[in-house]
């Protein structure tokens, strides 16, 4: 399959050593930003013994400091922001979970850089002006739902902005209105092929043909089930709020790595535990630094999200670079009995069992100094027989799966359906109850 | 002959139990017999209903997950020795019973039972020739089982 080429995607077509030439060009001047604007990095730079002007290059970015989420939390609300007041035009703050959120920052360049990536993503997912977008990401603080609005408009698609919630109107909308993509968190796009089921639409019959999906990791087997299920093309679309939102990168029709906005977004990866940079190919941290944002420049922000750069071109003909899709973060690794397991490996065990992707949650106790892992699955049409006897056969085979994959023993419950916590926005999979 | 059965799945918590019975019967769908499996986490509570349409879909709108299972309902003589006799003719054709209950009302001074056998139509086929009654349209309520 080839895709028209659309102008909107020609910074992505860029050759490399031009790439790198504009690079450079933007790390000097987000530098001398930082440096002049921010009490914290002017000290970060100073301290590591560095001049605005020692940086010359790109290849020099490693000699910056890093930047961590404690960071946004330490100057919160405004001690990172570069430009005055009066020329933001848009805050948007974390969902924070404990303490306080973190809060960005964007003047009016920088809500058209955003609307230009997220312009660029839905030309790499073969979106075009005509296109119908059902924005399911939340409207409000979150970074999701305006990002993707304002990337829709600028295409000229057709957005509509249904944020999230209210399942049976996005299912009526989307039937109604011939929506042709969907962007949501793919928890909320399983959560709506359930519901879809239940009240006798098929979403295969609908127009629908692509799906956005980001702002949580996702396995390639749930990819399948969702692309199966619903007869649509499933696209992974990168970023996070303390960079600039949805849009630091996007898959293109090959499905094969995300493809980094990197004239915008500097990548590196690196060893989580020493920070050294790792080469292209080997698995460790990814790094980025935005190199055009001017309201809240982040150089060399951890991201914790795990996954390694592609340096082989694409066969989409993009010249920037791809990250592999982020399998999981350093920071939801689960260490039970001194083993590294991920939510997502028990997510592959369960599609193996089931061939679809029950609702579940994992949940860790201790007792008597001994770790526990419990996996509680909600009941559903595939799972329910009339038969004690089928039910712990299968919990039985769910167990033995998830013990076959991560190498621990874990018990496996069942719970009524609509029971787990769900969310329209992240959902959050692991319950730790082990009081460490 | 063969009649439906509704499962729902309850977890193994006060008050459980009481969710799909009231949901049944706000839709004034009477629970003609039922039995309850249980785990110490969970149950299955099994129903018959007069009409198992009707009750899926009250109940799947109410958020539970159904199972439809095709079950025997046998009326067996309410004598010593009469359920030997059906199960007897059970064995010979080497159908497996997975589970029984019985019906909470007598009909016709007969006991009337459910019967969950691996293969409901093996099951049918090997009763035939036996004097049995498998009852499929007639309640104990006089009201129809679909």
């Amino acid at each position: 399959m080839t895709t028209r080429f659309h102008p909107a995607s020609s910074p992505d077509f860029v050759p490399a050593p031009q790439l790198r030439e504009l690079q450079s060009q933007r790390l000097r001047a987000v530098v001398r930003r930082v440096y002049d604007q921010t009490k914290l990095y002017r000290n970060r730079i100073n301290e590591a013994g560095l001049r605005p002007e020692s940086i010359e290059s790109i290849d020099d970015i490693a000699q910056l400091p890093f930047t961590v989420k404690s960071d946004l939390r330490d100057t919160y609300p405004f001690g990172l922001f570069a430009s005055p007041m009066d020329e933001i035009v848009r805050l948007h703050a974390s969902s924070g979970t404990t303490g306080k959120p973190i809060v960005v920052a964007y003047n009016r360049h920088d809500v058209e850089i955003w609307a230009e990536v997220i312009e660029r993503a839905l030309v790499s997912f073969g979106l075009h002006e005509g296109d119908i977008l059902q924005n399911s990401y939340g409207y409000g603080l979150f970074t999701g739902g305006l990002g993707l609005h304002y990337g829709g408009e600028r295409l000229g698609a057709t957005v509509i902005p249904t944020s999230g919630g209210n399942t049976d109107r996005q299912i009526m909308i989307m039937k109604d209105f011939g929506v042709s993509a969907i962007c949501c968190t793919p928890s909320y796009f399983l959560h709506i092929l359930d519901r879809a089921a239940e009240i006798g639409v098929d979403l295969r019959s609908l127009p629908l043909r692509a799906g956005i999906f980001g702002a949580e990791p996702w396995t390639d087997a749930m990819r399948q089930h969702i692309e199966q299920a619903a007869d649509i093309k499933a696209y992974d679309i990168y970023g996070l709020t303390e960079i600039i939102g949805p849009g630091v990168g996007a898959e293109c029709h090959c499905q094969n790595g995300i493809h980094i906005f990197e004239d915008h977004f500097y990548p590196e990866i690196i060893d989580p535990n020493t920070g050294q940079p790792l080469p292209d190919g080997e698995t460790g941290e990814l790094v980025l630094t935005t190199l055009s944002k001017q309201a809240m420049p982040i150089l060399r922000f951890r991201t914790r999200d795990v996954t390694s750069l592609v340096s082989e071109p694409c066969p989409c003909g993009r010249t920037i670079r791809r990250i592999h899709r982020i399998s999981h973060r350093t920071d939801d690794m689960i260490i039970i009995r001194g083993c590294n397991v991920f939510p997502s490996q028990i997510e592959t065990a369960l599609l193996e069992v089931e061939g679809a992707l029950p609702h579940y949650q994992i949940i860790l106790t201790r007792s008597r100094g001994l770790d526990q892992m419990e996996v509680q699955i909600e009941v559903n049409a595939q799972i329910l027989s009339d038969r004690i006897g089928a039910m712990e056969e299968l919990q039985a085979r769910f167990a033995k799966q998830i013990e076959h994959i991560i190498g621990l023993h874990v018990v496996v419950t069942l719970a009524e359906p609509r029971t787990l916590p769900r969310s329209e926005g992240k959902l959050r999979r692991v319950m730790d109850q082990r009081n460490l | 002959m063969k009649i439906h059965q509704v499962s729902v799945f309850v977890e193994n918590k006060p008050g459980r139990l009481l969710a799909p019975c009231e949901t049944l019967a706000k839709a004034g769908i009477n629970i003609i017999t039922l039995s309850l499996a249980d785990t110490h986490q969970y149950g299955i509570l099994r129903m018959i209903v007069p009409d198992w349409q009707q009750a899926k879909e009250v109940l799947e709108r109410a958020g539970f997950v159904v199972n439809v299972a095709e079950v025997l309902a046998i009326e067996v003589p309410d004598h010593p020795g009469g359920l030997a006799d059906v199960l007897r003719a059970i064995e010979q054709a080497g159908i497996n019973v997975e589970y029984m209950y019985a019906f909470s009302e007598r009909l016709n001074d007969k006991a009337m039972l459910v019967f969950r056998f691996e293969s409901a139509d093996a099951a049918v086929a090997a009763l035939a020739g036996c004097n049995l009654k498998l009852v499929s349209n007639i309640t104990p309520a006089g009201k129809k089982i679909t």
